[in-house]
């Protein structure tokens, strides 16, 4: 079978900074990946590759089987359309009501008629349990917890196959944290989408995932199914999923 | 570390910077000629660059057109040739005054609010949200900001010119014993179509220079509210800056004969 994504051997440099130093990962269809790691470690240098928001320097990216690493502009454009993402800060266009936040891709992207992307947008907003009052306010109006549902809707709003979520509970409660894992699993099993998370949160990343991968050092230093996770053996995946200060991996405090 | 190298790092930034300018324009240009138009954006940019500053573009004008009428009949006096102030002010402004300061007038107001709107959205994601739902941010972001200073600037300076012709025909006739048919007359025969067309073409061009510089650096910020500070300042500095140079080099390829 082939993996709905593969990375083979990616690297990526920023000046004399290494983030990614030959990342292999394969997720295959209708599963859900979750890569951990601490911060800076290149997650989200990972997910804007895949995206092509980011060049790599060396390495092969393949959706489908097929290499779209180099892919650029046009030829790119049926691509993203398997795509959603939800960023970490929601990144809602706020000059537009949440309504056409949720409906851009269709507008924009697609072209479909803004009466039935309406529709379609307040349609969504409900699966994330927002109300269609709130199809109408600004993204400012939201709290964290609805610009992230909005979020949500919107990066499901086109129905995509493939769906990355750049540490969807990081700023929000507890309880709104896993109000959005709950969401996130529900709506991901309803669509059968294969999904890519990274997160730090590892009570986010338990719930959401079928399989967790470890980037340290610019490498996936471990990877496998998510029940595996506390008798991988390996001591870096313990102290992170643990949280120790003290371990094999050192925190840099002074830079 | 040696002179050489600091001079020559600083030479290398500088070329890298003019490349990733011209890069950066190369990219807005084919977007402007390649499907689809956003045409309601490019409405609202219209209304956003030309509409609201009117006023502002309207204000300096007034008073550059009083202040340049009272100088030269205040000079011209000096040689006895007071008389010569309605073909002064018409040609003052619609020659140059009209278009740079109103260039000048948009880039303080203009470039600095795109270069502030793109830059947030830069740091907040929203720029790389959009690349994700299948639309080019260039095409979305910058295409509708060129067209709509570049359309609306010849108009603003159009305005600006009669609103200046009128601050001086005002002080003319009020403040220095003009009479106010010989005032106009001499101002209408004088001025050639060739003086407005100019100043006109010079507006298109500052208007071109305002909003991709706002865009350019907005798209470059980094960081977070302090990147954003930095882009809006190097916006304004900058069209400023390129107003004054390609002015020069405008008139000196508009008026050679």
């Amino acid at each position: 079978m082939t993996p709905k994504i593969e990375l083979i051997g990616v690297k990526k440099r920023f000046g004399p900074k290494q983030v990614l130093d030959g990342v292999d990962l394969a997720i295959m269809p209708g599963t859900s990946l979750v890569v951990i790691g601490g911060s800076g470690t290149g997650k989200s240098v990972t997910i804007k590759s895949i995206l092509g928001i980011i060049m790599p320097d060396e390495g092969r990216i393949l959706v489908d089987g097929e290499d779209v690493t180099h892919l650029r502009g046009k030829s790119r454009e049926p691509l993203m359309r398997k795509f959603g993402m939800l960023f970490q800060g929601a990144a809602l266009f706020d000059s537009l009501p949440v309504w056409e936040n949720v409906a851009f891709g269709l507008i924009q992207g697609r072209g479909m008629a803004r009466a039935k992307a309406r529709d379609i947008a307040i349609e969504k907003l409900a699966k994330v349990g927002l109300s269609s009052d709130v199809a109408y306010l600004s993204p400012a109006e939201l709290s964290g917890g609805m610009q992230k549902r909005v979020g949500l809707a919107r990066a499901i709003a086109a129905d995509p196959e493939i769906i990355f979520f750049d540490e969807p509970t990081t700023g929000l409660d507890p309880i709104m944290a896993d109000v959005i894992n709950d969401l996130i699993v529900a709506t991901v099993k309803d669509m059968g989408a294969t999904t890519l998370s990274i997160t730090h949160d590892m009570a986010s990343a338990r719930k959401i995932s079928d399989n967790i991968a470890m980037l340290y050092g610019g490498r996936i230093i471990w990877q496998g199914p998510t029940a595996e996770i506390d008798k991988s053996g390996n001591p870096y995946v313990d102290q992170f999923i643990h949280g120790r200060a003290e371990g094999p991996i050192k925190m840099a405090v002074r830079k | 570390m040696n002179i050489f190298a600091h001079i020559g790092r600083a030479v290398l930034d500088l070329l890298a910077e003019i490349g990733r300018l011209a890069g950066f324009t190369g990219r807005s240009l084919a977007a402007i000629v390649s499907p689809p138009v956003y045409g309601r954006l490019i409405g609202q940019q219209f209304v956003h660059i030309g509409y609201l500053s009117l006023p502002v573009v309207g204000l300096t004008a007034l008073s550059t057109g009083a202040v340049l009428a009272l100088q030269i009949y205040l000079g011209g006096n000096r040689y006895g040739a007071e008389a010569i102030v309605p073909q002064i002010v018409v040609l003052g402004i619609t020659r140059e005054l009209g278009p740079v300061i109103a260039g000048l007038m948009v880039a303080g107001r203009v470039a600095a609010a795109i270069a502030a709107e793109i830059g947030t959205m830069k740091v907040t994601e929203q720029i790389d949200a959009l690349t994700t739902l299948s639309t080019n941010p260039v095409k979305y972001l910058v295409v509708p900001r060129l067209v709509a200073a570049v359309l609306s600037m010849p108009i603003l300076t159009a305005i600006g010119n009669s609103i200046g012709v009128f601050g001086g025909y005002a002080v003319a006739t009020q403040n220095l014993g003009f009479t106010g048919s010989v005032y106009l007359r001499n101002t209408v025969d004088f001025a050639t179509s060739s003086d407005i067309v100019s100043g006109l073409i010079k507006a298109a061009v500052f208007g071109f220079i305002v909003a991709l510089m706002g865009c350019y650096h907005g798209f470059n910020s980094k960081g977070g509210a302090q990147g954003v500070g930095a882009a809006t300042t190097n916006a304004v500095v900058s069209s400023c800056i390129l107003i004054l140079a390609s002015d020069f080099v405008l008139t000196a390829i508009l008026f050679s004969t």
